[in-house]
């Protein structure tokens, strides 16, 4: 940071005396006023980033502590909203079971496959590592094609799975692959993880260009004895910021998962096998226009994002300890 | 170099100690057999887009196509010609919505990201810990209110509401601002010695020097919104998007089976190719989005 106007601002400032308190906010006022570009700079970003997200958050948590169809005005009802959802609210408890269940396996799952992948890739020669890195980044901006997906599951014989298994033997008939809720679940989570390489995966592959490679000779010379020592003593440690940033990515990705099932296993999914938070708020909001509702929901399962990701980011910061 | 040697290189070994050849035999295995289980899909869908009808519903299915021909291509185009809305309109709308949501985003990030970088003024690190914060939760937590906002602007129906919040995701504000920090202060500094005010540093100084910031926001940006079908914000047939038209095929049924693989090869090969060309820079990008402590 530079700070090109106002090194020897505050100084001259206590100098000049006067009442300490008039002084730091005629100061504060000063530096504002010095700044009038940087906000002007700032201000088409700002305020669009203020109206579409930051004031929404406020909105919804206000609004969650209301009835309100959208038709009449909002009529407040305190915590009625989160009494009904946390008690009264089977579905949703399906739908927070499952979003949990996502959020375990296709959290901790992507975010080490991300680092793995990236991990290996990097020891490649550079046209192979370029080569690689579409392989696997591909999917995730092809983003809306997973409906191909789809077809692979499709529950008669002209779908993917059905017919290689009819071919050598396993199955007699078609299953109906995306009917059944025993197997939903996990076809959600195959195609989740399928599209999961992202932008923590490109976060990881620049990460590791940029560690410092005499440490690893350093490091060979204390004692290292093989490549899982070094990955944890040295690789890891050397690129925490990047592990930090994926890792917010990854877990804000699992814990929203609502157009992969969607898309594969319909909304409303059979029995709800597919339901998460994501797919009860946009059946809340969108449906049946209970925006109170609909923002209790979204309340609880911003909590539970930033909850997650705190934790986390603590956990992350013992590695290579 | 020629290609074999290139491919080759990645086999050598590594001139790095304490590695076992049986280890690593192993890890290139996972590496391969995973790499085959995220392109496949890719590859059966460009197969499936130059499949003849009677290959596309053979039992059992087949993986690659025999007998290419571009069918499936001329009946999009004969089927979207025929319907009420053009073919060409879909594109048309789609690609507004694209370039101007990422031209304009590039613009906005960058210009907000340049003060948070490089100078300290009342209230700048509380707007980058909202920013921070704000990475920390899905769009979906906004939807509501945000419906509400664009009502009450009177945006819902129009481009704009898919447009105008794109313009302020805060990933892009993040990483512009980590890759700008290591601008060398000397450079602006030189510059405000010359005489240029703010604005010029910014456009003459900064931004060329973040070429590959803004490639990354690009690649980031691009397939969000090539891929948005108009959401719940866009009722109007003819506002709809590529991505909409291409539901529409696939729910159309069997017969348009090839149609829609078809669709899907357009939509899926702008954004790749897209990455393809700008990856080492967005590569470069990367490296410095590191969260701060």
């Amino acid at each position: 940071m530079v700070q090109i106007h106002n090194t020897t601002e505050p100084a001259l400032q206590g100098l000049a005396g006067g009442p300490l308190k008039e002084s730091r906010l005629a100061q504060l006022w000063k530096d504002i006023k010095k700044s009038k570009h940087y906000y002007f700079m700032m201000s088409p970003y700002m305020i669009i980033f203020f109206l579409f997200t930051v004031i929404p958050v406020v909105v919804s948590f206000g609004l969650s502590f209301f009835y309100f169809n959208m038709l009449e005005t909002p009529r407040f009802i305190g915590w009625e909203n989160y009494s009904r959802l946390l008690l009264g609210d089977d579905v949703f408890m399906i739908a927070l079971k499952n979003t949990f269940l996502f959020a375990v396996i296709t959290g901790p799952l992507s975010y080490i496959a991300c680092f793995l992948f990236a991990w290996l890739i990097n020891e490649l020669s550079p046209f192979v590592r370029s080569l690689m890195t579409l392989v696997f980044y591909a999917p995730s901006i092809s983003g809306n094609v997973f409906f191909i997906w789809l077809i692979v599951f499709s529950g008669d014989s002209y779908g993917y799975l059905n017919g290689f298994l009819m071919k050598i033997g396993v199955l007699l008939e078609p299953i109906q692959w995306l009917q059944n809720e025993k197997y939903i679940l996990a076809i959600v989570i195959i195609v989740q993880l399928w599209l999961s390489l992202g932008t923590s995966f490109l976060a990881f592959i620049a990460g590791l260009q940029t560690v410092d490679q005499t440490l690893f000779e350093a490091g060979a010379m204390d004692g290292i004895r093989n490549r899982w020592q070094e990955l944890w003593f040295i690789t890891l440690p050397s690129m925490r910021p990047q592990l930090m940033f994926g890792a917010v990515m990854q877990i804000t990705a699992s814990f929203a998962v609502a157009e992969v099932s969607i898309a594969l296993a319909g909304f409303p999914s059979v029995n709800y096998a597919g339901h998460t938070v994501v797919t009860h708020l946009m059946d809340y909001g969108t449906l049946r226009f209970e925006m109170g509702y609909a923002s209790a929901i979204a309340t609880i399962l911003f909590a539970i994002m930033l909850g997650t990701n705190m934790m986390t980011q603590k956990l992350l910061r013992k590695v290579g300890e | 170099m020629t290609l074999y040697s290139r491919v080759i290189g990645a086999f050598r070994p590594q001139k790095r100690l304490n590695r076992s050849f049986a280890v690593s035999f192993m890890l290139f295995g996972l590496l391969l057999g995973f790499g085959a289980f995220m392109v496949l899909p890719l590859i059966y869908t460009v197969n499936n887009a130059f499949k003849p009808l009677d290959e596309l519903f053979i039992f059992p299915p087949r993986f690659l196509v025999r007998n290419p021909t571009l069918e499936n291509f001329t009946d999009l185009m004969v089927i979207m010609g025929n319907s009420w809305v053009p073919f060409t309109r879909y594109i048309a709308n789609t690609l507004l919505i694209t370039l101007v949501g990422t031209a304009g985003h590039i613009l906005l990030a960058s210009a907000a990201a340049y003060p948070l970088a490089k100078f300290k003024f009342p209230g700048s690190s509380v707007l980058f810990k909202i920013v921070v914060l704000s990475l920390m939760f899905s769009p979906h937590v906004t939807a509501i209110p945000n419906y509400l906002v664009m009502s009450q602007l009177g945006w819902i129906n129009t481009q704009a509401a898919i447009i105008v919040p794109s313009l302020a995701f805060s990933l892009g504000l993040f990483l512009m601002k980590q890759f700008m920090e290591q601008i060398p202060d000397a450079l602006i500094e030189a510059a405000k010695i010359d005489g240029a005010n703010e604005y010029r540093v910014f456009w003459q100084i900064v931004m060329p020097n973040v070429k590959p910031a803004w490639l990354t926001l690009m690649i980031l940006q691009f397939p969000a919104l090539w891929g948005t079908d108009g959401g719940s914000f866009i009722y109007s047939e003819n506002l709809k998007t590529l991505h909409y038209a291409l539901s529409q095929v696939i729910q159309g049924g069997i017969a348009r089976a090839g149609v829609g693989a078809a669709v899907a090869l357009l939509l899926m090969t702008v954004p790749i190719l897209l990455f393809i060309i700008s990856q080492s820079s967005v590569i470069q990008t990367m490296a410095t989005s590191g969260m701060k402590e």
